[in-house]
């Protein structure tokens, strides 16, 4: 069975989910999806390991040999984000019963769990495939269940802002679709590592060049790139609150991982940086989209949006990285790819808490709140440290390479924006400490600490924070080493 | 820029005007059917992108008939239509969802129209989060 | 509708023959164009009819919303399913060769590898569209 890992990552998720609609109860549609996230993370943490100790595994599905066939290829930059997504994954499937069973009704449950599992089974199948129309198939599986998962909140702009959404992930989709068309036109090949080899002797050609201009504009949106930004705050506020902490540390996770795949393993490092001035592009749109989404983020009254506004800006930050065009940024990036989900999922993990015993999330309910839920306010602070980057958390380290790279270019005034934009997330966060810890409680005295079933995996987060800030040798070894692949392209 | 270019890359042509037509609709357009309406007509354009990508000059539907490799016979590429079914497949699935959300905005709004549900969302913004 | 003789019988008379045409479609989907997706579709397409002309109730009593839904659900599992079958018997995922009965024609499992996996496909159309026409069709919100 174990050659059969790379199909089985996305075919077990994929599989639960029709089976998650046969079982009427919630609870053992839960155990499905808690079953099949764990063992999309075993499966992604042997495909690491196999491929850190011996190389690209390839996997021809139907037993078509690429490039005629579909692949699905697993090398270290996407061994590597599938075990965010998995990570992510299975410790928000554990986390999902008791908030759902509060936030969404008895009869859609089981409509929940299949919807989460398709959209992990998406994500999943987007970052292992070779092949770039299963990437647009993936997308699209994943952005429906998405749309589907965000109109189940309960407020009622969870509709509004899951269609809005759908509009914008829908064009984007399509300019992604037409990128590859394109490039279809000019190779007749789908496969990323012919491609890879084909393309070189087209460059010159304008088909190619608007493919490129195709997938950037849709990239972009799907990463929530400023000033394609807008579906998102709406779309994570009104969600329900696992599925904002399942989106908020995977969805633009893979969509910058997409970005790259096609940037720079598919067109190439070279065509990327020298021909298009892909990182004289993003580097201004990066650099606003820190500075402008922290200032937004300090004037918002709904801790969900601020965190969503700070996500629009960490965005900034990972692509930052890759406009370094150099290894040590791509680094930054990568590793950034892996501490936002963590600190973002702890913190929307903890809003999850809050509103599970407040039932809002908004700054001034929250007065006092850190007495009456320590756990939950304390797992919040040790991710707002790591948002803002303090020693010892994994903010810090991404924030060491990122202003590392941006030296390594003599880009200092980039570094200084850096610095200024992590004094801004000092700010938001502390607006929220403040109100919780010296602020007297008003709200019901019935108030108590957060169940253990929505504890246990916020707290996982936060230790693993604590412990990849502390141990950051092995996290940056496997990044730096994606970096490099990245750079050199797959033909060397 | 001639007249031949026009002439010769007609598809190209076609698929532009209807890619931006919807695309129009979709930006211009305040009720949120007619945005789905938009949103369809700029994904057929691209099938319509594909679909023309794959016809070739003097080429047969590829459905082997009589006996395999025969030479003379040209056949269009199959491909494309492959991937633009699996597109099309997507486009209604999309459809679907997006006329299914516009169903329960209807419901739990009153109306369709984006500037008035912007207004109603601007007015219970204060208090409809405070009680949760 | 419902007093309209002429749409009463030929809806009664049409809809046997649009799912023995779908079946055709699906059947035939490998020597013609044509496969699960259409075939789904067209089966669905059956019964909207039938739904239109003598309401949604009696269509529902023939094909309760559980089961649509149910179908919807089954036909990626017997997809996904074939996959997982193609692997126990020692193949890659969907590699219908092994699916072959006589193992010295491997190409020929490439026959019912296809056919198995695009009924999946129009168990979950079918499913698909008359659970969405169902859903549309039965909302009872205020009239336009």
């Amino acid at each position: 069975m174990a050659e059969h890992y790379p199909a089985l990552q996305v075919v077990v998720p994929l599989l639960a989910a029709p089976l998650c609609l046969f079982v009427r109860n919630g609870r053992a549609a839960w155990g499905l999806a808690v079953l099949a996230s764990w063992s999309a993370l075993g499966i992604s943490l042997v495909l690491l390991s196999r491929v850190m100790s011996s190389g690209v595994i390839s996997y021809a599905l139907g037993g078509w040999a690429p490039p005629i066939g579909i692949e699905y290829r697993v090398d270290i930059v996407n061994a590597w984000v599938l075990v965010i997504v998995s990570t992510i994954g299975a410790l928000v499937a554990p986390y999902a019963l008791t908030s759902v069973e509060r936030e969404i009704g008895a009869r859609r449950i089981p409509l929940f769990y299949a919807a989460y599992l398709l959209c992990l089974s998406g994500l999943l199948g987007i970052t292992i495939t070779g092949d770039v129309f299963n990437v647009f198939v993936f997308l699209e599986i994943s952005s429906l269940s998405a749309y589907a998962l965000i109109a189940l909140g309960q407020d009622r702009r969870a509709l509004t802002s899951a269609f809005r959404y759908l509009v914008a992930g829908s064009v984007g989709a399509t300019f992604i679709v037409i990128g590859i068309g394109l490039l279809y036109s000019m190779t007749g090949s789908l496969n990323m590592a012919d491609l890879a080899q084909l393309l070189p002797g087209v460059w010159e050609s304008r088909t190619v060049k608007v493919a490129y201009g195709f997938l950037a504009v849709g990239f972009c949106l799907k990463l929530a790139l400023f000033p394609l930004h807008l579906w998102l705050p709406n779309a994570y506020t009104y969600a329900p609150s696992p599925v904002t902490a399942f989106m908020a540390s995977t969805a633009t996770k893979v969509a910058v991982y997409m970005l790259l795949r096609f940037f720079l393993t598919v067109f190439g490092a070279a065509f990327s940086f020298d021909v298009m001035a892909l990182d004289r592009v993003l580097l201004p749109l990066a650099l606003v989209a820190i500075v402008s989404m922290s200032l937004v983020a300090i004037f918002q009254v709904n801790v969900k949006r601020l965190l969503a506004y700070s996500s629009v800006a960490q965005i900034g930050y990972m692509v930052l990285g890759l406009s370094f065009a150099t290894v040590t940024g791509l680094t930054a990036t990568l590793l950034h790819l892996f501490n936002h989900a963590l600190m973002k999922g702890a913190l929307f993990m903890a809003m999850g808490c809050v509103m599970y015993r407040i039932g809002s999330v908004r700054i001034e309910a929250m007065a006092g709140l850190g007495r009456r839920m320590p756990a939950t306010m304390a797992a919040f602070v040790a991710g707002g440290l790591s948002l803002v980057g303090v020693p010892l958390t994994v903010g810090f380290v991404s924030k060491w390479y990122l202003i590392l790279g941006a030296l390594e270019r003599g880009w200092w005034p980039v570094a200084v924006l850096v610095l200024i934009a992590s004094l801004m997330a000092l700010v938001y966060v502390w607006r929220v400490v403040e109100v919780a810890y010296f602020r007297e409680f008003t709200g019901d005295e019935r108030t108590r600490e957060a169940p253990w079933t929505l504890l246990w995996p916020t707290w996982a987060l936060v230790v693993l924070n604590l412990y990849f800030g502390i141990d950051a040798g092995r996290t940056a070894g496997i990044a730096r080493q994606a970096a490099e692949v990245l750079m050199t392209g797959i033909g060397q | 820029m001639t007249l031949d270019l026009l002439l010769t890359h007609y598809n190209y042509w076609v698929v532009i005007f209807l890619m931006m037509v919807g695309f129009y609709i979709l930006i211009s357009r305040g009720n949120l059917i007619k945005k789905i309406v938009g949103l369809n007509v700029f994904q057929t354009s691209v099938f319509m992108l594909y679909i023309s990508l794959g016809k070739i000059t003097e080429g047969t539907p590829p459905i082997l008939v009589d006996g395999y490799g025969d030479a003379d016979v040209v056949y269009s590429n199959p491909l494309p239509h492959v991937l633009i079914l699996t597109a099309i497949v997507v486009g209604i699935a999309t459809t679907s969802v997006g006329l299914a959300l516009a169903v329960r905005i209807k419901e739990a709004y009153g109306t369709l129209e984006e500037d008035e549900i912007t207004g109603i969302e601007a007015g219970i913004e204060p208090a409809g989060e405070a009680g949760g | 509708m419902r007093e309209e003789i002429i749409v009463r019988v030929g809806a009664k008379v049409l809809a046997p023959f649009i799912i023995m045409f779908a079946l055709y479609v699906h059947f035939h989907g490998d020597y013609s164009p044509g496969g699960g997706f259409q075939a789904g579709v067209i089966l669905a397409a059956a019964f909207a009819l039938l739904a239109l002309v003598y309401g949604l109730e009696e269509v529902q009593r023939v094909l309760p919303p559980w089961f649509v839904r149910g179908c919807a659900a089954l036909g990626v599992v017997i997809f996904a399913g074939v996959g997982v079958v193609t692997m126990l018997l020692g193949h890659n995922y969907l590699a219908y060769n092994a699916l072959a009965p006589d193992p010295t024609h491997p190409e020929h499992g490439q026959h019912y590898g296809i056919l198995l996996v695009e009924l999946g496909v129009l168990v979950t159309v079918f499913g698909v569209m008359a659970t969405v026409f169902y859903l549309f069709a039965g909302r009872k919100g205020q009239a336009p």
